[in-house]
Protein backbone atom coordinates (compact mmCIF):
# COMPACT_ATOMS: atom_id res chain seq x y z
CA UNK A 1 0.00 0.00 0.00
CA UNK A 2 1.56 3.22 -1.11
CA UNK A 3 -1.41 5.50 -0.53
CA UNK A 4 -1.27 6.71 3.05
CA UNK A 5 -3.88 5.61 5.54
CA UNK A 6 -5.55 9.01 6.01
CA UNK A 7 -5.85 9.42 2.24
CA UNK A 8 -7.39 5.98 1.93
CA UNK A 9 -9.94 6.79 4.62
CA UNK A 10 -10.83 10.07 2.93
CA UNK A 11 -11.26 8.23 -0.39
CA UNK A 12 -13.42 5.57 1.21
CA UNK A 13 -15.69 8.15 2.85
CA UNK A 14 -16.02 10.07 -0.43
CA UNK A 15 -16.83 6.88 -2.32
CA UNK A 16 -19.59 5.97 0.11
CA UNK A 17 -20.97 9.52 -0.08
CA UNK A 18 -20.95 9.55 -3.89
CA UNK A 19 -22.65 6.18 -4.10
CA UNK A 20 -25.24 7.44 -1.63
CA UNK A 21 -25.96 10.45 -3.84
CA UNK A 22 -26.20 8.09 -6.83
CA UNK A 23 -28.68 5.75 -5.19
CA UNK A 24 -30.76 7.95 -2.89
CA UNK A 25 -32.84 9.59 -5.67
CA UNK A 26 -33.61 6.18 -7.17
CA UNK A 27 -34.55 4.70 -3.80
CA UNK A 28 -36.73 7.72 -3.18
CA UNK A 29 -38.74 6.90 -6.30
CA UNK A 30 -39.16 3.32 -5.05
CA UNK A 31 -40.29 4.47 -1.60
CA UNK A 32 -42.65 7.07 -3.04
CA UNK A 33 -44.37 4.47 -5.18
CA UNK A 34 -45.86 3.24 -1.87
CA UNK A 35 -46.41 6.73 -0.46
CA UNK A 36 -50.10 7.41 0.21
CA UNK A 37 -49.52 11.17 -0.09
CA UNK A 38 -50.02 12.18 -3.73
CA UNK A 39 -47.56 15.06 -3.57
CA UNK A 40 -44.78 12.86 -2.18
CA UNK A 41 -44.07 15.14 0.78
CA UNK A 42 -41.02 13.99 2.69
CA UNK A 43 -40.95 12.05 4.96
CA UNK A 44 -43.73 9.69 3.85
CA UNK A 45 -46.24 8.97 6.61
CA UNK A 46 -48.55 6.29 5.28
CA UNK A 47 -47.96 3.56 2.77
CA UNK A 48 -50.23 1.91 0.24
CA UNK A 49 -50.23 -0.54 -2.67
CA UNK A 50 -53.03 1.35 -4.35
CA UNK A 51 -50.78 3.12 -6.91
CA UNK A 52 -49.26 -0.17 -8.08
CA UNK A 53 -52.74 -1.59 -8.54
CA UNK A 54 -53.88 1.47 -10.49
CA UNK A 55 -50.75 1.49 -12.63
CA UNK A 56 -51.36 -2.15 -13.54
CA UNK A 57 -54.77 -1.07 -14.83
CA UNK A 58 -53.57 2.07 -16.64
CA UNK A 59 -54.38 1.32 -20.28
CA UNK A 60 -52.18 4.17 -21.54
CA UNK A 61 -49.12 2.89 -19.72
CA UNK A 62 -49.75 -0.72 -20.75
CA UNK A 63 -50.20 0.20 -24.42
CA UNK A 64 -47.03 2.27 -24.33
CA UNK A 65 -45.16 -0.59 -22.66
CA UNK A 66 -46.25 -2.96 -25.42
CA UNK A 67 -45.11 -0.50 -28.11
CA UNK A 68 -41.75 -0.13 -26.37
CA UNK A 69 -41.27 -3.88 -26.19
CA UNK A 70 -42.06 -4.36 -29.88
CA UNK A 71 -39.85 -1.43 -30.93
CA UNK A 72 -37.04 -2.76 -28.76
CA UNK A 73 -37.27 -6.26 -30.24
CA UNK A 74 -37.43 -5.07 -33.85
CA UNK A 75 -34.61 -2.55 -33.45
CA UNK A 76 -32.50 -5.18 -31.68
CA UNK A 77 -32.90 -7.67 -34.53
CA UNK A 78 -31.81 -5.10 -37.11
CA UNK A 79 -28.93 -3.86 -34.95
CA UNK A 80 -27.78 -7.45 -34.29
CA UNK A 81 -27.50 -8.22 -37.99
CA UNK A 82 -25.90 -4.94 -39.06
CA UNK A 83 -23.64 -4.58 -36.00
CA UNK A 84 -22.30 -8.12 -36.33
CA UNK A 85 -21.62 -7.62 -40.04
CA UNK A 86 -19.61 -4.45 -39.41
CA UNK A 87 -17.72 -6.08 -36.54
CA UNK A 88 -16.66 -8.98 -38.78
CA UNK A 89 -15.75 -6.65 -41.65
CA UNK A 90 -13.58 -4.45 -39.44
CA UNK A 91 -11.96 -7.21 -37.44
CA UNK A 92 -11.29 -9.79 -40.18
CA UNK A 93 -10.45 -7.54 -43.12
CA UNK A 94 -7.90 -4.83 -43.65
CA UNK A 95 -9.15 -2.20 -46.02
CA UNK A 96 -8.89 1.47 -46.79
CA UNK A 97 -11.39 3.53 -44.83
CA UNK A 98 -11.65 1.28 -41.75
CA UNK A 99 -11.36 4.25 -39.42
CA UNK A 100 -14.12 6.04 -41.29
CA UNK A 101 -16.41 3.05 -40.92
CA UNK A 102 -15.82 2.77 -37.18
CA UNK A 103 -16.41 6.50 -36.82
CA UNK A 104 -19.65 6.14 -38.76
CA UNK A 105 -20.88 3.44 -36.37
CA UNK A 106 -20.28 5.66 -33.34
CA UNK A 107 -21.62 8.83 -34.95
CA UNK A 108 -25.36 8.31 -34.21
CA UNK A 109 -24.61 8.00 -30.51
CA UNK A 110 -21.78 10.56 -30.41
CA UNK A 111 -23.82 13.36 -31.94
CA UNK A 112 -26.37 14.96 -29.62
CA UNK A 113 -29.59 12.93 -29.78
CA UNK A 114 -31.52 15.96 -30.87
CA UNK A 115 -29.39 16.26 -34.02
CA UNK A 116 -29.98 12.62 -34.97
CA UNK A 117 -33.63 13.09 -34.07
CA UNK A 118 -34.40 16.06 -36.28
CA UNK A 119 -32.18 14.77 -39.10
CA UNK A 120 -34.22 11.56 -39.25
CA UNK A 121 -37.49 13.41 -38.73
CA UNK A 122 -36.68 15.65 -41.68
CA UNK A 123 -35.54 12.74 -43.86
CA UNK A 124 -38.58 10.57 -43.12
CA UNK A 125 -41.11 13.32 -43.71
CA UNK A 126 -39.69 15.48 -46.47
CA UNK A 127 -37.25 13.20 -48.34
CA UNK A 128 -39.23 9.96 -48.23
CA UNK A 129 -42.69 11.40 -47.59
CA UNK A 130 -43.43 8.80 -44.90
CA UNK A 131 -45.92 9.01 -42.05
CA UNK A 132 -44.13 8.91 -38.70
CA UNK A 133 -45.04 5.84 -36.66
CA UNK A 134 -43.89 2.44 -35.52
CA UNK A 135 -41.60 1.74 -38.47
CA UNK A 136 -39.80 5.09 -38.28
CA UNK A 137 -39.12 4.58 -34.55
CA UNK A 138 -37.62 1.16 -35.27
CA UNK A 139 -35.38 2.55 -38.03
CA UNK A 140 -34.21 5.39 -35.79
CA UNK A 141 -33.53 3.10 -32.84
CA UNK A 142 -31.70 0.54 -34.93
CA UNK A 143 -29.44 3.32 -36.22
CA UNK A 144 -28.07 4.25 -32.82
CA UNK A 145 -28.23 0.70 -31.44
CA UNK A 146 -25.81 -0.77 -34.02
CA UNK A 147 -22.86 0.49 -32.00
CA UNK A 148 -23.78 -1.56 -28.90
CA UNK A 149 -23.82 -4.85 -30.79
CA UNK A 150 -20.74 -3.82 -32.73
CA UNK A 151 -18.75 -3.05 -29.54
CA UNK A 152 -19.64 -6.36 -27.92
CA UNK A 153 -18.95 -8.51 -30.98
CA UNK A 154 -15.72 -6.81 -32.04
CA UNK A 155 -14.34 -7.04 -28.50
CA UNK A 156 -15.01 -10.79 -28.57
CA UNK A 157 -13.52 -11.24 -32.05
CA UNK A 158 -10.37 -9.42 -30.97
CA UNK A 159 -9.99 -11.78 -28.03
CA UNK A 160 -10.66 -15.04 -29.86
CA UNK A 161 -8.46 -14.53 -32.92
CA UNK A 162 -8.74 -16.57 -36.11
CA UNK A 163 -6.74 -19.72 -35.34
CA UNK A 164 -9.77 -21.86 -34.53
CA UNK A 165 -11.51 -20.88 -37.74
CA UNK A 166 -8.37 -21.54 -39.74
CA UNK A 167 -8.05 -24.94 -38.11
CA UNK A 168 -11.65 -25.68 -39.02
CA UNK A 169 -11.04 -24.66 -42.64
CA UNK A 170 -7.83 -26.73 -42.77
CA UNK A 171 -9.81 -29.74 -41.62
CA UNK A 172 -12.08 -29.27 -44.62
CA UNK A 173 -15.11 -27.52 -43.17
CA UNK A 174 -17.00 -25.20 -45.47
CA UNK A 175 -17.37 -21.56 -44.57
CA UNK A 176 -20.91 -22.13 -43.38
CA UNK A 177 -20.01 -25.15 -41.25
CA UNK A 178 -17.15 -23.22 -39.69
CA UNK A 179 -19.48 -20.37 -38.85
CA UNK A 180 -22.09 -22.72 -37.42
CA UNK A 181 -19.76 -24.91 -35.37
CA UNK A 182 -16.84 -22.61 -34.51
CA UNK A 183 -17.46 -18.89 -34.96
CA UNK A 184 -21.02 -18.68 -33.75
CA UNK A 185 -20.44 -20.56 -30.47
CA UNK A 186 -17.46 -18.28 -29.84
CA UNK A 187 -19.45 -15.08 -30.20
CA UNK A 188 -22.78 -16.37 -28.86
CA UNK A 189 -22.50 -14.90 -25.38
CA UNK A 190 -21.24 -11.59 -26.80
CA UNK A 191 -24.31 -11.52 -29.06
CA UNK A 192 -26.56 -12.21 -26.09
CA UNK A 193 -24.96 -9.44 -24.04
CA UNK A 194 -25.27 -7.13 -27.05
CA UNK A 195 -28.93 -8.08 -27.43
CA UNK A 196 -29.74 -7.25 -23.82
CA UNK A 197 -27.93 -3.95 -23.84
CA UNK A 198 -29.37 -2.97 -27.20
CA UNK A 199 -32.87 -3.72 -26.04
CA UNK A 200 -32.27 -1.71 -22.86
CA UNK A 201 -30.90 1.21 -24.88
CA UNK A 202 -33.90 1.22 -27.22
CA UNK A 203 -36.37 0.73 -24.38
CA UNK A 204 -35.09 3.85 -22.57
CA UNK A 205 -34.57 6.22 -25.45
CA UNK A 206 -36.67 9.35 -25.54
CA UNK A 207 -34.98 12.16 -27.48
CA UNK A 208 -34.67 10.53 -30.90
CA UNK A 209 -38.01 8.81 -30.28
CA UNK A 210 -39.78 12.12 -29.71
CA UNK A 211 -38.86 13.21 -33.22
CA UNK A 212 -39.56 9.93 -35.00
CA UNK A 213 -42.71 8.68 -33.27
CA UNK A 214 -45.33 11.04 -34.64
CA UNK A 215 -48.55 11.73 -32.80
CA UNK A 216 -50.19 8.30 -33.02
CA UNK A 217 -47.62 6.05 -31.33
CA UNK A 218 -46.34 6.32 -27.77
CA UNK A 219 -43.39 4.45 -26.32
CA UNK A 220 -43.20 4.09 -22.54
CA UNK A 221 -40.66 6.94 -22.03
CA UNK A 222 -42.86 9.23 -24.13
CA UNK A 223 -45.90 8.20 -22.12
CA UNK A 224 -44.02 9.01 -18.89
CA UNK A 225 -42.89 12.37 -20.23
CA UNK A 226 -46.39 13.29 -21.43
CA UNK A 227 -47.88 12.43 -18.03
CA UNK A 228 -45.06 13.83 -15.92
CA UNK A 229 -46.59 17.25 -15.52
CA UNK A 230 -50.14 16.07 -14.77
CA UNK A 231 -50.60 16.16 -10.99
CA UNK A 232 -53.37 13.54 -10.88
CA UNK A 233 -51.22 11.07 -12.85
CA UNK A 234 -48.19 11.61 -10.56
CA UNK A 235 -48.55 8.44 -8.44
CA UNK A 236 -48.95 6.23 -11.52
CA UNK A 237 -45.99 7.82 -13.29
CA UNK A 238 -44.02 7.23 -10.13
CA UNK A 239 -44.95 3.54 -10.05
CA UNK A 240 -43.92 3.14 -13.70
CA UNK A 241 -40.61 4.85 -12.90
CA UNK A 242 -40.09 2.58 -9.89
CA UNK A 243 -40.84 -0.51 -11.99
CA UNK A 244 -38.33 0.65 -14.64
CA UNK A 245 -35.63 1.11 -11.99
CA UNK A 246 -36.18 -2.43 -10.75
CA UNK A 247 -36.16 -3.87 -14.26
CA UNK A 248 -33.06 -1.96 -15.36
CA UNK A 249 -31.08 -4.08 -12.91
CA UNK A 250 -31.83 -7.25 -14.85
CA UNK A 251 -30.08 -6.53 -18.19
CA UNK A 252 -27.01 -5.18 -16.44
CA UNK A 253 -26.75 -8.15 -14.17
CA UNK A 254 -27.29 -10.64 -17.00
CA UNK A 255 -24.98 -8.88 -19.45
CA UNK A 256 -22.29 -8.65 -16.82
CA UNK A 257 -22.49 -12.38 -16.22
CA UNK A 258 -22.52 -13.13 -19.93
CA UNK A 259 -19.67 -10.93 -21.09
CA UNK A 260 -17.63 -11.46 -17.94
CA UNK A 261 -16.12 -8.00 -17.94
CA UNK A 262 -18.03 -5.10 -16.54
CA UNK A 263 -16.27 -2.50 -18.68
CA UNK A 264 -17.97 -3.65 -21.85
CA UNK A 265 -21.26 -2.53 -20.33
CA UNK A 266 -20.22 1.06 -20.51
CA UNK A 267 -18.97 0.79 -24.06
CA UNK A 268 -22.32 1.14 -25.75
CA UNK A 269 -23.36 4.36 -24.15
CA UNK B 1 -19.72 -20.40 -50.28
CA UNK B 2 -16.48 -21.78 -51.70
CA UNK B 3 -16.36 -19.17 -54.42
CA UNK B 4 -16.92 -16.53 -51.80
CA UNK B 5 -14.10 -18.01 -49.80
CA UNK B 6 -11.70 -17.36 -52.65
CA UNK B 7 -12.85 -13.79 -53.06
CA UNK B 8 -12.24 -11.90 -49.87
CA UNK B 9 -13.24 -8.66 -51.55
CA UNK B 10 -16.67 -10.03 -52.42
CA UNK B 11 -17.13 -11.24 -48.87
CA UNK B 12 -16.10 -7.87 -47.50
CA UNK B 13 -18.55 -6.21 -49.87
CA UNK B 14 -21.37 -8.47 -48.72
CA UNK B 15 -20.52 -7.80 -45.07
CA UNK B 16 -20.15 -4.06 -45.39
CA UNK B 17 -22.73 -3.32 -48.05
CA UNK B 18 -25.99 -3.41 -46.05
CA UNK B 19 -24.70 -1.61 -42.94
CA UNK B 20 -23.02 1.03 -45.07
CA UNK B 21 -26.23 1.58 -47.02
CA UNK B 22 -27.98 2.09 -43.71
CA UNK B 23 -25.41 4.27 -41.96
CA UNK B 24 -23.38 5.76 -44.78
CA UNK B 25 -26.19 6.53 -47.18
CA UNK B 26 -29.41 6.81 -45.14
CA UNK B 27 -28.05 8.27 -41.91
CA UNK B 28 -25.32 10.49 -43.34
CA UNK B 29 -27.74 11.54 -46.06
CA UNK B 30 -30.29 12.57 -43.44
CA UNK B 31 -27.63 14.59 -41.60
CA UNK B 32 -26.49 16.28 -44.81
CA UNK B 33 -30.08 17.09 -45.77
CA UNK B 34 -30.62 18.63 -42.33
CA UNK B 35 -27.70 20.99 -42.64
CA UNK B 36 -28.69 21.95 -46.15
CA UNK B 37 -32.12 22.83 -44.77
CA UNK B 38 -30.42 25.27 -42.39
CA UNK B 39 -29.40 27.25 -45.47
CA UNK B 40 -32.95 27.42 -46.80
CA UNK B 41 -35.69 29.67 -45.63
CA UNK B 42 -39.26 29.37 -44.55
CA UNK B 43 -42.12 31.35 -45.93
CA UNK B 44 -43.47 33.13 -42.86
CA UNK B 45 -46.91 33.21 -44.41
CA UNK B 46 -47.51 29.67 -45.68
CA UNK B 47 -45.05 27.93 -43.34
CA UNK B 48 -43.58 26.06 -46.31
CA UNK B 49 -39.86 25.68 -46.79
CA UNK B 50 -38.49 27.63 -49.74
CA UNK B 51 -35.39 26.22 -51.38
CA UNK B 52 -33.54 29.48 -51.63
CA UNK B 53 -29.99 29.75 -50.36
CA UNK B 54 -29.76 32.16 -47.49
CA UNK B 55 -27.93 32.66 -44.21
CA UNK B 56 -31.01 34.19 -42.56
CA UNK B 57 -31.38 31.45 -39.95
CA UNK B 58 -27.78 31.86 -38.85
CA UNK B 59 -28.15 35.64 -38.85
CA UNK B 60 -31.14 35.36 -36.48
CA UNK B 61 -29.20 32.96 -34.31
CA UNK B 62 -26.25 35.32 -33.90
CA UNK B 63 -28.02 38.67 -33.75
CA UNK B 64 -31.07 38.02 -31.59
CA UNK B 65 -30.03 38.44 -27.96
CA UNK B 66 -32.21 35.63 -26.61
CA UNK B 67 -30.52 33.00 -28.75
CA UNK B 68 -27.04 34.27 -27.97
CA UNK B 69 -27.84 34.16 -24.26
CA UNK B 70 -29.24 30.65 -24.54
CA UNK B 71 -26.22 29.45 -26.53
CA UNK B 72 -23.78 30.85 -23.98
CA UNK B 73 -25.87 29.51 -21.10
CA UNK B 74 -25.87 26.05 -22.66
CA UNK B 75 -22.10 26.06 -23.10
CA UNK B 76 -21.71 27.36 -19.53
CA UNK B 77 -23.94 24.60 -18.14
CA UNK B 78 -22.03 21.99 -20.17
CA UNK B 79 -18.71 23.28 -18.81
CA UNK B 80 -19.99 23.36 -15.21
CA UNK B 81 -21.44 19.85 -15.48
CA UNK B 82 -18.11 18.61 -16.84
CA UNK B 83 -16.12 20.19 -14.00
CA UNK B 84 -18.47 18.81 -11.33
CA UNK B 85 -18.34 15.34 -12.86
CA UNK B 86 -14.54 15.41 -13.01
CA UNK B 87 -14.31 16.47 -9.35
CA UNK B 88 -16.80 13.84 -8.19
CA UNK B 89 -15.52 11.04 -10.41
CA UNK B 90 -11.86 11.36 -9.44
CA UNK B 91 -12.01 10.20 -5.79
CA UNK B 92 -14.32 7.27 -6.47
CA UNK B 93 -12.27 6.17 -9.50
CA UNK B 94 -9.06 6.44 -7.47
CA UNK B 95 -10.58 4.43 -4.65
CA UNK B 96 -11.79 1.76 -7.07
CA UNK B 97 -8.51 1.49 -8.96
CA UNK B 98 -5.90 1.83 -6.22
CA UNK B 99 -7.44 1.14 -2.81
CA UNK B 100 -10.30 -1.34 -3.15
CA UNK B 101 -9.47 -5.05 -3.19
CA UNK B 102 -10.46 -6.99 -6.36
CA UNK B 103 -13.78 -8.28 -4.99
CA UNK B 104 -14.88 -4.86 -3.77
CA UNK B 105 -13.61 -3.31 -7.00
CA UNK B 106 -15.85 -5.57 -9.06
CA UNK B 107 -18.80 -4.73 -6.87
CA UNK B 108 -18.13 -0.98 -7.13
CA UNK B 109 -17.77 -1.20 -10.88
CA UNK B 110 -21.20 -2.77 -11.17
CA UNK B 111 -22.60 -0.29 -8.63
CA UNK B 112 -21.34 2.57 -10.76
CA UNK B 113 -22.54 1.01 -14.01
CA UNK B 114 -25.99 -0.01 -12.86
CA UNK B 115 -27.43 3.54 -12.84
CA UNK B 116 -25.99 4.04 -16.32
CA UNK B 117 -28.53 1.54 -17.57
CA UNK B 118 -31.43 2.83 -15.54
CA UNK B 119 -33.74 4.88 -17.71
CA UNK B 120 -32.53 8.40 -18.43
CA UNK B 121 -36.04 9.72 -17.98
CA UNK B 122 -36.49 7.96 -14.68
CA UNK B 123 -33.26 9.43 -13.36
CA UNK B 124 -34.29 12.96 -14.35
CA UNK B 125 -37.69 12.23 -12.84
CA UNK B 126 -36.02 11.06 -9.63
CA UNK B 127 -34.34 14.44 -9.30
CA UNK B 128 -37.64 16.18 -9.93
CA UNK B 129 -38.79 14.40 -6.79
CA UNK B 130 -35.65 15.42 -4.92
CA UNK B 131 -36.04 19.11 -5.77
CA UNK B 132 -39.83 19.24 -5.45
CA UNK B 133 -41.53 21.37 -2.82
CA UNK B 134 -41.40 19.38 0.40
CA UNK B 135 -38.99 16.93 -1.26
CA UNK B 136 -35.76 15.61 0.21
CA UNK B 137 -33.58 18.53 -0.94
CA UNK B 138 -35.91 21.18 0.41
CA UNK B 139 -36.38 19.40 3.75
CA UNK B 140 -32.61 19.02 4.03
CA UNK B 141 -32.08 22.71 3.24
CA UNK B 142 -34.79 23.79 5.64
CA UNK B 143 -33.31 21.65 8.39
CA UNK B 144 -30.18 23.83 8.29
CA UNK B 145 -32.18 27.01 7.82
CA UNK B 146 -31.61 27.52 4.08
CA UNK B 147 -34.04 27.96 1.23
CA UNK B 148 -34.09 25.14 -1.31
CA UNK B 149 -33.00 26.16 -4.82
CA UNK B 150 -36.12 24.44 -6.22
CA UNK B 151 -36.49 23.91 -9.95
CA UNK B 152 -34.08 26.00 -11.99
CA UNK B 153 -30.59 26.08 -13.45
CA UNK B 154 -29.02 24.72 -10.25
CA UNK B 155 -31.32 21.70 -10.35
CA UNK B 156 -30.57 21.29 -14.06
CA UNK B 157 -26.81 21.29 -13.49
CA UNK B 158 -27.12 18.81 -10.61
CA UNK B 159 -29.38 16.51 -12.61
CA UNK B 160 -27.20 16.58 -15.72
CA UNK B 161 -24.04 16.01 -13.66
CA UNK B 162 -25.81 13.04 -12.07
CA UNK B 163 -26.96 11.66 -15.41
CA UNK B 164 -23.50 11.72 -17.02
CA UNK B 165 -21.37 10.85 -13.96
CA UNK B 166 -20.65 7.22 -14.98
CA UNK B 167 -19.27 8.44 -18.32
CA UNK B 168 -16.61 10.32 -16.35
CA UNK B 169 -15.90 7.64 -13.74
CA UNK B 170 -15.26 4.88 -16.28
CA UNK B 171 -12.45 6.51 -18.31
CA UNK B 172 -10.72 7.88 -15.18
CA UNK B 173 -10.92 4.46 -13.58
CA UNK B 174 -9.53 2.83 -16.73
CA UNK B 175 -6.66 5.32 -16.75
CA UNK B 176 -5.80 4.84 -13.08
CA UNK B 177 -5.97 1.08 -13.40
CA UNK B 178 -3.23 1.26 -16.04
CA UNK B 179 -1.01 3.38 -13.79
CA UNK B 180 1.52 0.90 -12.35
CA UNK B 181 1.61 0.64 -8.56
CA UNK B 182 5.40 0.63 -8.80
CA UNK B 183 5.31 4.29 -9.82
CA UNK B 184 3.41 5.14 -6.65
CA UNK B 185 5.84 3.04 -4.63
CA UNK B 186 8.82 4.76 -6.24
CA UNK B 187 7.33 8.11 -5.37
CA UNK B 188 6.83 7.04 -1.75
CA UNK B 189 10.35 5.55 -1.56
CA UNK B 190 11.80 8.82 -2.78
CA UNK B 191 10.05 10.57 0.07
CA UNK B 192 7.00 11.87 -1.79
CA UNK B 193 4.08 12.30 0.52
CA UNK B 194 0.51 11.45 -0.47
CA UNK B 195 -0.31 14.91 -1.71
CA UNK B 196 2.92 15.17 -3.67
CA UNK B 197 2.33 11.79 -5.28
CA UNK B 198 -1.18 12.88 -6.10
CA UNK B 199 -0.08 16.12 -7.68
CA UNK B 200 3.00 14.93 -9.55
CA UNK B 201 2.11 11.37 -10.54
CA UNK B 202 -1.60 10.63 -10.35
CA UNK B 203 -3.02 13.89 -11.68
CA UNK B 204 -0.80 14.08 -14.80
CA UNK B 205 -1.75 10.47 -15.62
CA UNK B 206 -5.42 11.17 -15.19
CA UNK B 207 -5.73 14.36 -17.24
CA UNK B 208 -6.09 12.72 -20.69
CA UNK B 209 -8.76 10.40 -19.31
CA UNK B 210 -10.66 13.27 -17.74
CA UNK B 211 -10.57 14.93 -21.15
CA UNK B 212 -11.88 11.71 -22.72
CA UNK B 213 -14.75 11.62 -20.22
CA UNK B 214 -15.44 15.30 -20.76
CA UNK B 215 -16.24 14.59 -24.40
CA UNK B 216 -19.31 12.67 -23.22
CA UNK B 217 -20.37 15.00 -20.41
CA UNK B 218 -19.96 18.05 -22.64
CA UNK B 219 -21.60 16.64 -25.75
CA UNK B 220 -24.52 15.06 -23.91
CA UNK B 221 -25.27 18.30 -22.06
CA UNK B 222 -25.16 20.36 -25.25
CA UNK B 223 -27.92 18.29 -26.82
CA UNK B 224 -30.15 17.89 -23.81
CA UNK B 225 -33.59 19.43 -23.58
CA UNK B 226 -35.53 16.91 -21.49
CA UNK B 227 -33.76 17.31 -18.13
CA UNK B 228 -34.10 21.07 -18.24
CA UNK B 229 -37.82 20.74 -18.92
CA UNK B 230 -38.21 18.35 -16.00
CA UNK B 231 -36.18 20.19 -13.34
CA UNK B 232 -35.21 23.51 -14.96
CA UNK B 233 -38.38 25.50 -14.43
CA UNK B 234 -38.74 27.99 -17.26
CA UNK B 235 -35.06 28.00 -18.23
CA UNK B 236 -34.17 27.07 -21.78
CA UNK B 237 -31.14 25.43 -23.31
CA UNK B 238 -30.27 25.14 -27.00
CA UNK B 239 -32.09 21.82 -27.22
CA UNK B 240 -35.35 23.48 -26.21
CA UNK B 241 -34.99 26.04 -28.99
CA UNK B 242 -34.47 23.24 -31.51
CA UNK B 243 -37.39 21.28 -30.11
CA UNK B 244 -39.78 24.24 -30.17
CA UNK B 245 -38.82 25.09 -33.74
CA UNK B 246 -39.39 21.57 -34.99
CA UNK B 247 -42.65 21.29 -33.10
CA UNK B 248 -44.88 24.23 -32.31
CA UNK B 249 -43.05 26.93 -34.31
CA UNK B 250 -42.51 24.53 -37.20
CA UNK B 251 -39.46 26.36 -38.51
CA UNK B 252 -37.16 23.55 -39.58
CA UNK B 253 -34.50 25.78 -41.22
CA UNK B 254 -34.01 27.66 -37.97
CA UNK B 255 -34.10 24.46 -35.89
CA UNK B 256 -31.41 23.02 -38.16
CA UNK B 257 -29.31 26.16 -37.81
CA UNK B 258 -29.56 25.99 -34.01
CA UNK B 259 -28.67 22.29 -34.10
CA UNK B 260 -25.43 23.09 -35.90
CA UNK B 261 -24.23 24.97 -32.80
CA UNK B 262 -23.68 21.89 -30.60
CA UNK B 263 -22.18 20.04 -33.56
CA UNK B 264 -19.73 22.87 -34.34
CA UNK B 265 -18.88 23.35 -30.65
CA UNK B 266 -18.26 19.58 -30.34
CA UNK B 267 -16.10 19.49 -33.48
CA UNK B 268 -14.06 22.39 -32.12
CA UNK B 269 -13.80 20.67 -28.76
CA UNK B 270 -12.69 17.43 -30.40
CA UNK B 271 -10.08 19.29 -32.44
CA UNK B 272 -8.62 20.76 -29.23
CA UNK B 273 -8.84 17.41 -27.48
CA UNK B 274 -6.98 15.64 -30.30
CA UNK B 275 -3.96 17.83 -29.61
CA UNK B 276 -3.83 16.67 -25.99
CA UNK B 277 -3.64 13.05 -27.16
CA UNK B 278 -6.72 12.07 -25.18
CA UNK B 279 -8.42 10.52 -28.19
CA UNK B 280 -6.25 7.44 -27.89
CA UNK B 281 -7.58 6.81 -24.41
CA UNK B 282 -11.22 6.65 -25.53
Amino acid sequence: MTISRPTRIVLRVLTVLILAVVYVPLLLVLVNSFNLNKTFAWPPKEFTLEWWRRAAESQGALDALWVSVRVGLAATVVALVLGTMIAFALQRFDFYGRDTVSLLVILPIALPGIVTGIALNNAFRTLFGWQLGFVTIVIAHATFCIVTVFNNVIARLRRTGVQLEQASADLGASGFTTFRLVTFPLIRSALLAGTLLTFALSFDEIIVTTFTAGASVQTLPIWIFNNLFRPNQAPIVNVVAAALIVFSVIPVWLAQRLSGDAESLGAGR
Amino acid sequence: MSTLHRHPKARLGLLLGPPMLWLGVAYLGALAALFVTALWTQNGFTGLIERQWTLDSFRTLFTVDVYRTIALRTIGVAALVTVIDALVAFPIALYMAKVARPGLRRFLLVAVLMPLWASYLVKAYAWRGMFSEGGLVSSAFEAVGLKSPGYGLTATVVTLAYLWLPYMILPIYAGLERLPDSLLEASADLGGRSLQTLRRIILPTVVPFVVAGSIFTFSLTLGDYIAVRIVGGTNQLLGNVVYDNVGSANNLPFAAAVATVPVVVMLGYLAVVRRTGAMESL
